[in-house]
């Protein structure tokens, strides 16, 4: 485990506060991702802190909000699927925080820790791709599509933190992950789509959670084959030399502070 | 810091960094070794205890975010007589547990389960406990004990 200052602040002012005076600082919300690098020492730079926004009153809930639906950053799967409005609005949500480990995981999971952590093969990202979702900050709203920049990398800034996730009312999309099991497993391929507007959205088929453009473009025209084969030039699977490639950079980064 | 929580019942305060695993102040701090480490990355359920009701996995909780929560481990399943809980016996009798490491993760699950779908049905329970990782195999009986108690 990593020495690190544990942080505790009681509302999101004084988190918002504390973020940005504390360098090194990681945002703990259920500590599904973050607990595990941090016992296993795996976070590159090493943290120096850590804010928990597990228990802040204004990271949790779900609730329509200016012709909206908001959910908070830090409100469990659990709470996700037991919401009449989330069932009701963004059923594909739910069915996406179903499949999401079990039910130890969906009690602690969240959007905001899936968002930051922005895995290719984070489970509700490409339903939240396929949503149109947009990422409410501290300080502006980012849309999702312009939210991952690389493997691991998204637009915020190191001392910006996710408050909650806004989706639009009444988008019909479907879900469907495919992995080695039903429950508790790591993603294969995750796929959202939408028919109108045109979205296909995917993950674990790049170094990011993507809109399949080309494939979208064919579904708008009502070409579904099209969109069907269009799709495999669109994504871009992580292979083999691009794994090999970053396991030498680790090991070169490792090298060097030795 | 000092983070003062309710375990099975009882009031306790524990002096520990805020970060540190609730995993390990149970078993080093308060001597709850009932508790049991498995895989240490939230996929097994091994560790899996209930705060305020709910089941989760105790290596991926920090100590600090516990503060004024209400935490059972297996040892809170027994009643204070040390009478075994109705699905602690079905355990024993239907030899749901061999090497035994899954077994306080896979209690803790199935009492949630128990409690919120009754009766749960055979998939519900391979639902319930989907969680809980059993190193030795022993499913079958594991299912046979939690839907023993569904009558």
């Amino acid at each position: 485990m990593y020495d690190v200052t544990y942080l505790r602040p009681t509302n999101l002012k004084d988190a918002v506060q504390l973020y940005r005076a504390t360098p090194g600082c990681r945002p703990l919300a259920g500590g599904t991702d973050l607990m595990v690098m941090l016992h296993a020492r795996t976070l590159r730079p090493a943290p120096r802190a850590v804010l928990d926004v597990w228990s802040l009153l204004e990271l949790k809930g779900v609730r329509r909000s200016q012709g909206m639906l908001e959910i908070g950053a830090a409100e469990s799967y659990t709470g996700i699927i037991r919401s009449r409005d989330a069932q009701e609005h963004v059923p594909a949500l739910v069915a996406a925080a179903r499949t999401i480990g079990a039910a130890q995981i969906q009690n602690r999971g969240t959007l905001g820790g899936n968002l930051a952590n922005a895995s290719p093969a984070g489970d509700t990202l490409p339903v939240l791709l396929a949503y149109d979702a947009v990422v409410v900050t501290d300080r502006r709203s980012i849309p999702i599509d312009q939210f991952f920049t690389g493997y691991r990398k998204t637009a915020l800034q190191p001392d910006e933190l996710i408050v909650a996730v806004r989706m639009p009312l009444g988008r019909r999309v479907v879900f469907r992950k495919v992995g080695t099991r039903a429950a508790q497993a790591i993603s294969k391929v995750v796929t959202a789509v939408s028919r109108s507007p045109a979205r296909v959205a995917l993950g674990a088929v790049a170094e990011v959670p993507l809109r399949a453009r080309r494939a979208e473009a064919a579904l708008e025209r009502g070409d579904v084959e099209g969109a069907i084969a269009a799709v495999a030039d669109d994504i871009r699977p992580i292979d083999r030399r691009t794994v090999a490639q970053n396991v030498l950079r680790s090991l070169l980064d490792d090298l060097a502070r030795t | 810091m000092t983070v003062r929580f309710t375990l099975n019942g009882a009031p306790v305060s524990v002096e520990c960094a805020g970060s540190r695993r609730l995993l390990d102040t149970l078993r080093e701090d308060l001597g709850k070794t009932g508790t049991k480490e498995g895989c240490g990355e939230g996929e097994c359920g091994a560790c899996s205890v209930l705060i305020d009701g709910e089941v989760v996995d105790s290596c991926l909780v920090a100590v600090g975010q516990i503060e004024g929560r209400n935490v059972v481990t297996v040892e809170g399943l027994a009643g204070p007589d040390g009478k075994l809980s109705r699905l602690q016996q079905a355990f024993i009798e239907h030899g749901a547990a061999q090497c035994g490491i899954c077994t306080p993760g896979m209690l803790l699950a199935a009492h949630v389960l128990l409690q919120r779908t009754l009766p749960p049905s055979a998939d519900d329970v391979r639902e319930g406990l989907a969680g809980n990782l059993c190193r030795c195999t022993g499913y079958t009986k594991i299912i046979e004990a939690v839907l023993s108690c569904t009558t």
